[in-house]
């Protein structure tokens, strides 16, 4: 039991509930106890307001009546219904006078109000119990006539006693009432918020155990439970996804770098095997050493990517000025279009901003424009070129040439990593350029769209590269 | 005067390999191989330039720079890094490094930077009018005459030639005209600015009867009169 109730405590659900009891039981009773004081004392204030007005009435008449006139008026008083207490009594308490059949001794002794509630009895209560005095709760105000004599008025207090009883009452119902409630809702609460976490922690126990298809279980209420389950959800999504992209890598990895490494391996065989001077050693050494930067090269590339697609968090966004970017890397890459005897066209609208990298974006277009020159440099005097501007919420950035183009069918394969729509590999490269510039483009919250230049049927119908970015929102 | 390196590096093998090879092109190489003892040689040693491995045993590259900087020493410090990404480089010249170049490398491409960085050092750039022979640019002005006779170039063959020339007798590699002329970090890998530098070439070797502008087989180009 103690045991159980430890393991309760743990949880958090149970423990806050536990808090809330305590705070809400001391509160409440606090108030009642609060309110039920000030009332009593309301209600002592009253009483005596109206002794002390009585005492002063009845001073009065003695002053105008004479003591005849005094007792005439406390006995027309006393015969009405809930009539106030009187004693008349001698100078050295003896009773005289009045609606009381006994009194708490002492009391007539002592002029001025009575510190505490005293006892006394009532006529006719001798009738029901004539052992006991009632204990009626009356206050009273004592004082002194100038001939010596004391009178009494008092009040009974048996009201506010019995409004004292019922506010206690109150109490306990109220405190008994909110405690029930409360085990019971802390049951639910505790009990729902319990299974519920407990679902959750198996299901992230599965997904530790390697399987990221898990999810966690929402049920639809929109709480905090169904938010953090969802937003967990989404994280695993992310998460699932990037797993598969390292091991797609890692596939390509096997595949696409143990091809170059065993070229590399089979140079260096063959050079030791049958160079037989310096010359021909320093040949077969060149090849390696091409070899092997191209390999660093298509290394540094899947990196690169890899690290664009794990995020935005690892590359610096700043405030880019997307025209000077386009313009500048067309120029640099101008004399060489020139060379290949292609011409650049430039249609790029000046001052279009984006959040971004510099970098990131300078190299995607760089592949772009090292694309552009390998694939359409064939024919000669088509044009590249290279556009920038603004389509409603987006920098629209395009590079289009007048080459041989990609048939439709591939242009999604044409982004896909290692992929290279040129069967033959005739052209140097990696096939990882449109993989980086789609990882540029996702890293900035844009897309990537490839299309023909001229029509569909054209025999060079050309390939236009179009990078969404959206714009800074002014 | 030789230059005196220190190069922190805690693979000795390729230590070894950098140690041996900036011998043999004249400059004085010592080696650390953790960055404990590397920020120590640094402070009580005077190095020209120091290369400094990004992952380092007992302390790493950017906190011995950080160290360095700190100590109010202020040589040139080059940062040599596997990673070599974008915002790798952008971390390291933050922590005071002055040049990055991502591993691999090529021996020819850290030798150029280091000169560039030894040479730096000495001589605060304040010239107003580079001269190599005959050839003359003036960055004020932004004229560039060659034998007294104007020459016409774009702004960015100005900025082409200016680096070129504020680096005259050193070599320069294309990756570093492509950082320093238009600001990008990455390999270029065709053959872009060979293009910039042949059209440069053609304009300010013209009528000429020695060739200043030279390519430099497997590391870059340099600017030099020979006589």
């Amino acid at each position: 039991m103690l045991h159980q109730l430890r393991i309760l405590m743990k949880s958090t659900a149970v423990r806050l509930s536990a808090l809330y009891i305590l705070l809400f039981a001391f509160c409440a009773a606090f108030l009642v106890i609060y309110v039920a004081g000030m009332s009593a004392n309301f209600l002592r204030e009253q009483t005596q307001n109206a002794i002390s007005a009585e005492v002063e009435e009845i001073s009065h008449i003695y002053e105008v009546a004479g003591m005849n006139g005094l007792v005439k008026t406390l006995e027309r008083r006393s015969r009405q219904p809930g009539a106030n207490l009187y004693v008349i009594a001698g100078p050295s308490g003896d009773f005289l006078a009045g609606n009381v059949a006994a009194i708490q001794p002492g009391i007539m002794g002592d002029p001025g109000w009575t510190d505490t509630p005293f006892r006394y009895e009532r006529f006719g209560d001798e009738n029901k119990d004539k052992s006991k005095l009632q204990p009626h709760m009356a206050l009273a105000n004592v004082f002194v006539l100038p001939n010596g004599l004391r009178v009494l008025v008092g009040r009974d207090l048996g009201e506010p006693e019995h409004f004292k009883v019922l506010v206690r009452q109150a109490l306990v119902v109220a405190l008994g009432v909110m405690g029930i409630g409360a085990l019971v809702i802390w049951f639910f609460i505790g009990r729902n918020a319990l299974n519920r976490i407990a679902r959750m922690s198996d299901a992230s126990a599965k997904i530790m155990a390697g399987d990221l298809s898990q999810r966690l279980p929402v049920v639809g209420s929109g709480d905090e439970f169904d938010r953090m389950s969802v937003s967990l959800n989404s994280m695993l999504g992310r998460i699932e996804k990037l797993n598969e992209g390292l091991k797609q890598v890692s596939d390509n990895i096997a595949h696409d770098l143990k091809t170059p490494l065993t070229r590399i391996r089979n140079k260096a065989t063959d050079g030791l095997a049958r160079s037989s001077n310096e010359d021909e050693y320093r040949q077969s050494l060149e090849g390696i050493i091409g070899e092997s930067d191209q390999l660093i090269r298509t290394f540094n590339a899947l990196l690169m990517i890899s690290r664009v697609e794990a995020g935005s968090s690892t590359a610096e966004m700043n405030d880019i000025d997307l025209s000077a970017i386009a313009a500048d890397t067309a120029e640099l890459y101008e004399p060489v279009l020139d060379e290949a005897g292609l011409t650049l066209k430039m249609e790029i609208a000046a001052g279009i901003h984006i959040h971004g990298n510099r970098e990131l974006v300078g190299q995607a277009l760089f592949n772009l424009l090292d694309n552009a020159v390998k694939y359409a440099g064939d024919i000669e005097g088509s044009a590249i070129t290279v556009s920038l501007s603004r389509q409603g919420e987006n920098a629209l950035l395009t590079v289009a040439d007048e080459g041989p183009g990609i048939p439709s069918h591939r242009y999604e394969d044409a982004v896909q990593r290692f992929v290279r729509i040129d069967e033959s590999r005739s052209k140097p490269g990696t096939g990882l350029g449109l993989s980086m510039v789609e990882a540029v483009t996702a890293l900035h919250g844009g897309s990537l769209e490839l299309t023909s230049t001229k029509d569909e049927t054209a025999e060079n119908k050309g390939l236009t590269v179009r990078m969404l970015f959206p714009l800074i929102a002014a | 005067m030789r230059m005196k390196i220190l190069i922190v590096e805690d693979d000795l093998e390729a230590a070894a390999y950098l140690s041996k090879a900036f011998r043999e092109t004249g400059i004085v190489a010592d080696h650390a191989s953790d960055g404990e003892s590397g920020l120590f040689m640094a402070s009580e040693n005077a190095y020209d330039v120091l290369v400094v491995d990004r992952m380092l045993p007992r302390r790493d590259g950017i906190s011995l720079i950080t160290e360095l900087r700190a100590r109010g020493k202020d040589m040139p410090v080059l940062i040599l890094s596997a990673l070599g990404q974008v915002d790798d480089r952008v971390e390291g010249l933050r922590a005071g490094g002055d040049d990055y170049l991502p591993k691999p490398y090529a021996f020819s491409e850290l030798l150029a930077r280091v000169e560039v960085l030894g040479r730096r050092k000495g001589a605060p750039d304040k010239d107003m009018v580079y001269r190599v022979g005959d050839l003359e640019l003036d960055r004020l002005a932004h004229e560039v005459k060659r034998g007294g006779k104007e020459i016409l170039l774009q702004p960015r063959e100005f900025r082409l030639l200016e680096y070129l020339m504020k680096n005259a007798g050193q070599v320069v590699t294309r990756t570093m005209l492509l950082e320093n002329v238009w600001d990008y970090h990455f390999d270029p890998q065709t053959n872009v600015i060979d293009v910039h530098v042949s059209r440069l070439r053609s304009k300010i070797e013209r009528d000429a009867e020695r060739p200043l502008l030279k390519t430099v087989r497997g590391a870059g180009y340099m600017i030099k009169d020979e006589a």
